[in-house]
């Protein structure tokens, strides 16, 4: 049972009082018309599922209502940050990379990265090239 | 000292037990005393009590091992009536009240003469590891049946069959600090957080608390450990921030330090909760604890040693020993062997020499015990064996004597020459086990520690293990370590803390010769072939199952640990998993970190399903949502539907001249003819409303809603089909426009939340800059319609809204009076007759629901429920989302063209994916009616549909039956179907084969059967 | 007043329309055990309907809702989520429900009159004013029991000394959502939704018996 900090409540909540709804920063295409079946299918259905950081959106519902952003850690489940809608992550990807890799010297199983997506905010592409080759 | 007589094992002093009072109880059909303060096991073994149980496989008999909550014998089934049978209760922790009933859960048909004991008496031949995935495995039709009976004779307990009379209950609690256990080092770390003035929660599982205090020898400020203790609870309970909860077992530790906690509230008085000052009292409640930080004082189990037939009853945990003695005044036995490979358990030979019963021997595996123990136990004449063990019990039902010898600890071998000393009672001590299971729960895995020879838990942040707990031991370290565990946690949340050692009581100083590292303790004979040295006795897993599992190949020790069964159940390896492990280190000749360890899940003990439920069952089990005509509806007899959380009135059967009640068909039947006909009234209250207002409330309408919304008018109604971006409908409903810049929404019963949640998830991700606002007002209007030929004249008289049909159009909206109520009337129609769906603020409901009734009298007004809206709506081709609709069908297979406004300027939500490829498809599957070749039959909603009847199975499917009625007005049954391609299908015949062999057949049409032409409503 | 949005007095003549509260007809089923009846001891938690009170839903910014209300009803928006605002004699509230939305409780028949004056101060700004008073009702509970009759029923945390007076949130209760304040020291105020307000009753009522639970009646309940 999570232990949630709202945003806009400013204090932490009960799970119960929240629904999940997803991966977050997918934003919806500009115009729609433009995109070829693919591409709207992946705005559609497809999303990261990834061992390590993960951004999501989530509703206080029984609160404020408002949605809101969690970036939380799929294996520890320790919530990084939680930030407004509009806002963007502080904690990313690199950040707990470079954490991990400091720490474990070498093992293998690491945070992944998701191809693409907004799984990579935060992070240059320098260190998400780090992350990956440390991953090999 | 001297024995009651009722009561062999009974000291006449000693122990925190009242013996002026008699508690009378049962066990297996006999009847016996015991005093309060007892527990079950520690008033079985002052009357003698030897065999308690029959072993899960074996079916070996079982006596009491151990003095809490790690016993794995001594689990029993309670109850002295059918009503208040609880499985799994273990005698260690059920304090004994007078008149407890309890009875072995094992042993068919009793645990004297039990079916399966020669399965023990020959040995493991017969029941190796995997035997039951070995020997039942074929034929595999047989399983069913070799299950009843492996089931029956595994005992296990049982539920009760009859309803529990008792209630439970949960509440909610929020802390700085919970401190799990109520032993030395959680007393100072709780009285340092209240100190600090954080809010704690001190629990503990026991009936008292004070853990080892409350049967140690050792002094705390130059006084038995008992004053401090009394003292210090004392202290704590004066604290307004402190909750002391005894007898409340903390079973599961989850995220982000939510802890749920089980109190035993009434357990201790009685086989049901007795009722308080005429209230009912729950029997147990579950505590779901958001804390801060926790301090887990968890304390440690001692680890019994691994010998041959350890599991003749009288084999008994050194720490056990001296609990029983020094707590309840039992002595377990008359003569004792003590096996330890510890300092510590030689207090075990101390307490049962000072009880005046004989101590045979201590045999210690080191070769130079040195401790201050030792030379206490020399001192008062007790023979010391050094460099030595128990290798085996001798003995039936109860321990006849010891076979001791010299053994190589290193070497694992017997190195010497056996002696048998006769004796009743073996005490064992391997050492002690940190009891790790909450923080393992956590997910961190125990690191092992060669100082301690146990595992010690690694916790996550906010989380902080103390005292035996994380293997500190001697009790001034463990008093100290609670402090600063007490102070660090508080500290971290930002409390001030001063930690003063002069706070702490005096220990006096005791020096304890090193440990050594013991687990199975070898036999002359290998092994495989010596007599069963039990690891685990609550799955009856033996050291030998655990290396001809290692023999087969299982190297892992999760895989161990399947294949044998080791820590299953409900004792989770309290005793067993470290020995466990140990063996399987040495079969496989590595260290114990090297092996591994199991991760413990929750729960830590069981928690019977009444606390897991709460108040949450019965007629709390849902809520149940009511409109404001509940009342009316359930004096006029309606029978419910459950439409989501609401309560619908689906129809209302009335009396026949016999004065029978109408069957439902009957009822039906009138109400359709009552509405085409007459005129009818449903209660619409529970359909969804959303205010909306704004500038762009408009703009907004129409992103949301496939159709067009610029030009609807003030005053005017429009239907709206909702799509997700997906394509697929979503819901449906109108929307009137009650000014420019305000709007009202209606939705689905069932959809009006997730639709308000829609909206806001647009608004608020996609178009903040939107002005606009919605909020629900679904419970703030009543909703009745009025419809049928006749409901023009029925209203007439009670409004002041002008009803001619040209000033007052079909989807327009008006605002006046009914029954002198202000309203909002609305000319929308769901069963395609003249309708008017009257809003009026729902304090009013029922004021004007009467007063129509009252007017309606001379135009036999019939209210009508959910059934007969369904089957005039369906009559009419109407949709219901959910029903005819799965998620799957867009607005096209609906046949809704008319409702899709492509050309509208926004790219609004779904209209992208009505053009791929997968939507376009000329064979999805499409809404059609279906009329039977037999008008009596009504097809089953859900039933497949096929073009060829005649074709091989399995038959290509090609669509289903969402709707399906029978229609008065047709006189005849009718369905809406979803038919691939079936627009392009018109007029052909499809095939419905049923699960009885017959095949229905039925003609593809459209989907409106009644006014296909809609001018009824209009009239 | 904006033609834009369609102002409407959905109140009736409470002489002669009868009005029947959320709670009637729990009242009639689940009876109403008077305090101190069920044990012969003195109740240690009450509960009472506050009904027909006005119940308005305020959304739009801050800066501008809070001038309106101040001109229009004396008392500002609180300053701080989850907070509540309250007049000098006790009638008139104000309480944060999120960062854009705020509920205002008043004596019933001043709800249109102080809908009709917010809009005319408020001008052209954008704002929603909806009138919910018939969908919601206010249930007053008290008594040295009452926060451990919520500790049964919401995961809050209502620890008196940490859900202080002038607290209030929206939060669960039992199955359903309630919104919960604390105006006084004696007293919380439990806002429930019109068709769950049977559950809540129920629910409250069972909760409530280990600690003798009475409900008042609403005439005796305001001369208190």
């Amino acid at each position: 049972m999570f232990h949630i900090y709202c945003p806009y409540c400013e204090e932490h909540r009960e799970e119960e009082e929240f629904h999940p709804k997803g991966q977050a920063h997918i934003a919806r295409p500009e115009d729609p018309d433009a995109c070829s079946d693919e591409a709207w299918g992946d705005y559609l259905f497809f999303r990261d599922n990834p061992r390590g950081i993960h951004h999501e959106m989530w509703l206080h519902a029984v609160g404020c209502r408002k949605f809101f952003n969690i970036t939380r850690h799929t294996v520890s489940y320790e919530i990084l940050e939680t930030y407004k809608m509009g806002e963007q992550p502080t904690v990313g990807a690199e950040h707990l990379a470079r954490e991990e890799k400091t720490a474990r010297e070498g093992k293998t199983d690491s945070v992944q990265v998701a191809e693409g997506g907004q799984q990579a905010v935060g992070a240059s592409d320098a260190a998400l090239a780090s992350v990956k080759g440390a991953q090999a | 000292m001297s024995q009651t007589a009722a009561q062999p094992n009974r000291l006449a002093q000693g122990g925190q037990v009242d013996r002026t009072q008699a508690l009378t109880f049962t066990f297996n059909g006999h009847s016996y005393t015991g005093h309060p303060g007892d527990t079950l096991a520690s008033a079985l073994l002052a009357n003698g009590v030897d065999l308690v149980n029959r072993s899960f496989k074996y079916s070996r008999p079982r006596g009491i091992v151990a003095a809490g909550a790690e016993e794995p014998n001594a689990v029993v089934q309670l109850g002295a009536t059918e009503a208040t049978q609880v499985p799994n209760v273990r005698a260690t922790q059920q304090a004994l009240y007078d008149g407890l009933v309890a009875s072995s859960t094992n042993g068919w048909p009793d645990v004297q003469r039990d079916i399966m004991r020669w399965v023990g008496k020959l040995g493991s031949p017969f029941m190796p590891p995997g035997f039951y995935y070995k020997t039942f495995m074929a034929p595999a039709s047989m399983w069913m049946t070799y299950e009843k009976y492996i089931r029956k004779t595994a005992g296990l307990g049982r539920s009760p069959t009859q309803p529990d009379p008792d209630i439970y209950d949960h509440m909610h609690r929020h802390c700085d600090l919970l401190v799990v256990g109520a032993g030395p080092a959680g007393l100072s770390a709780a009285l340092t957080a209240a100190r600090a003035g954080a809010r704690v929660i001190l629990c503990d599982e026991q009936e008292t608390m004070g853990g080892s205090l409350l049967d140690t020898r050792e002094t705390l400020d130059d006084r038995p450990a008992a004053h401090w203790l009394q003292a210090t609870l004392a202290a704590l309970a004066e604290y307004d921030n402190v909750t002391l909860l005894p007898r409340t077992t903390a079973h599961g530790y989850h995220d982000h330090h939510f802890v749920t906690l089980h109190e035993r509230r009434t357990e201790h008085l009685g086989d049901s909760a007795p009722s308080r000052a005429g209230h009912r009292q729950s029997r147990s409640r579950l505590h779901r604890v958001r804390a801060g930080q926790v301090v887990l004082a968890t304390g440690a189990h001692e680890r019994p040693l691994v010998y041959a037939n350890n599991d003749v009853p009288g084999n008994l945990l050194a720490g056990a020993v001296s609990t029983y003695i020094r707590r309840y005044g039992v002595v377990p036995g008359r003569k004792l062997v003590l096996s330890t490979s510890n300092d510590h358990a030689y207090r075990a030979a101390l307490d049962w020499q000072e009880a005046g019963r004989e101590v045979a021997a201590i045999v210690d595996a080191r070769t130079a015990p040195e401790g201050d123990l030792v030379a206490q136990a020399k001192a008062a004449g007790i023979r010391v064996i050094t460099g030595s063990a128990v290798i085996e019990a001798k003995g039936a039902q109860r321990v006849s004597s010891a076979r001791v010898a010299a053994i190589d600890v290193d070497a694992f071998t017997v190195t010497g020459k056996v002696e048998t000393l006769e004796c009743d009672t073996i005490a064992s001590s391997g050492g002690y086990s940190p009891v790790i299971h909450l923080a393992s729960h956590t997910g961190a895995r125990p690191v092992w520690s060669d100082d301690i020879i146990g595992f010690v838990p690694t916790t996550v942040a906010g989380v902080t293990a103390a005292g035996g707990a994380h293997g500190v031991y001697p009790l001034g370290e463990v008093l100290a370590d609670g402090v600063e565990a007490g102070a660090n946690a508080v500290t971290a949340l930002g409390f001030a803390t001063t930690v003063n050692d002069a706070d702490l009581p005096r220990v006096a100083p005791r020096h304890e010769g090193p440990a050594c590292a013991l687990f199975q303790v070898p036999h002359e004979k290998a092994t495989l072939r010596a007599p069963k040295q039990f690891v685990d006795l609550q799955n009856d897993v033996t050291a030998a199952a655990i290396e001809v599992a290692t023999l087969e190949g299982f190297e892992s020790i999760e895989h161990v640990k399947r294949y044998t069964a080791m820590g299953f159940g409900t004792d989770q390896g309290k005793l067993g998993n470290i020995n466990g492990m140990a063996v399987a280190a040495r079969c496989l000749g590595q260290s114990i970190p090297e092996t591994g360890t199991t991760v413990f899940r929750p729960n830590y003990t069981p928690v019977t399903f009444g606390a897991v439920v709460g108040r949450h069952c019965r007629e709390l089990f849902d809520p149940e949502r009511y409109t404001p005509m509940q009342a009316w509806h359930v004096a006029q007899g309606a029978e419910f539907e459950d439409v989501g959380q609401w309560k619908r009135p689906w129809y209302y059967p009335r009396k026949r001249a016999g004065g029978e009640l109408e069957t439902m068909a009957e009822a039906v039947a009138r109400e359709c003819r009552a509405v085409r006909e007459g005129v009818g009234i449903l209660d619409a209250s529970t359909l969804g409303k959303i205010d909306i207002q704004g500038p762009d409330a408009r703009e907004f309408l129409g992103r949301i809603y496939t159709n067009k919304w610029q030009k609807l008018a003030p005053g005017r109604v429009r239907y709206g089909l909702m799509c997700g971006d997906d394509g697929m409908v979503m819901d449906d409903g109108t929307t009137s426009c009650l000014a420019e810049n305000h709007f009202l929404m209606t939705t689905t019963t069932g959809n009006a939340a997730p639709v308000l949640e829609w909206l806001e998830l647009w608004h608020q991700t996609e178009w903040p800059e939107l002005d606009v606002y919605f909020t629900s007002v679904t419970d703030h209007w009543a909703t009745m319609t009025v419809t049928g030929p006749e409901a023009r004249k029925l209203l007439t008289d009670m409004t002041d809204i002008d009803l001619d049909r040209e000033a007052f159009k079909f989807m327009d909206w008006r605002e006046g009076h009914v029954a002198g109520v202000p309203a909002r009337v609305f000319r929308i129609s769901f069963t395609g007759e003249l309708a008017f769906e009257i809003n009026v603020q729902a304090h009013y409901a029922m004021h004007v629901w009467e007063a129509l009734f009252e007017r309606g009298k001379h135009f036999d007004l019939t209210p009508y429920g959910t059934e007969t809206m369904h089957v005039l709506r369906a009559e009419k081709g109407f949709i219901i989302v959910g029903q005819d609709t799965d998620g799957s069908v867009t607005p096209e297979d609906l046949g809704m063209h008319w409702a899709i406004g492509y050309d509208k300027p926004f790219p609004w939500i779904g209209k992208r994916a009505l053009t791929r490829s997968d939507t376009r498809r000329e064979n999805r599957k499409q809404l059609v009616g279906l009329r039977p070749k037999d008008p009596s039959v009504v097809l089953e909603e859900g039933a497949q549909i096929v073009f060829d009847p005649n074709h091989a199975i399995p038959m290509p499917m090609v669509g289903h039956v969402t709707s399906s009625y029978y229609s008065p007005t047709l006189e005849s049954g009718f369905a809406l179907a979803v038919v691939k391609g079936g627009h392009q299908r018109m007029g052909e015949s499809v095939y419905l084969p049923m699960a009885d062999g017959r095949i229905h057949e039925a003609d593809i049409v459209g989907t409106q059967f009644v006014d296909p032409q809609g001018e009824r409503q209009h009239v | 007043m904006s033609n834009t949005v369609h102002v409407y007095d959905a109140r009736a003549d409470h002489a002669t329309v009868t009005a029947e509260s959320p709670l009637a007809y729990s009242f009639q089923r689940s009876g109403m055990p008077a305090p101190g009846e069920a044990s012969g001891e003195e109740s240690r938690a009450v509960i009472g309907e506050r009904a027909f009170l006005g119940h308005l839903i305020l959304r739009g910014g801050a800066i501008v809702l809070d001038e309106a209300l101040r001109e229009v009803l004396g008392i500002g928006l609180p300053g701080r989520p989850n907070s509540l605002t309250v007049d000098a004699d006790g009638q008139r509230s104000v309480q944060w429900l999120s960062p854009d939305e705020w509920l205002l409780i008043v004596p019933g028949d001043e709800t249109f009159g102080l809908e009709t004056r917010l809009r005319a101060h408020l001008g052209g700004s954008h704002v929603a004013i909806v009138d919910v008073s018939a969908g919601q009702t206010l249930i007053e509970l008290s008594g040295e029991a009452a926060h451990e009759v919520l500790m049964k029923s919401t995961v809050y945390d209502v620890d008196p000394h940490a859900f202080t007076v002038g607290k209030g949130v929206t939060t669960l209760f039992a199955k359903t959502s309630v919104i919960l304040r604390r105006p006084d020291e004696s007293r919380w105020e439990l806002i429930v939704r019109r068709s769950f307000a049977d559950y809540v009753y129920r629910w409250l009522l069972d909760a409530g018996a280990e600690y003798g639970i009475g409900v008042v009646r609403e005439d005796r309940h305001e001369s208190q």
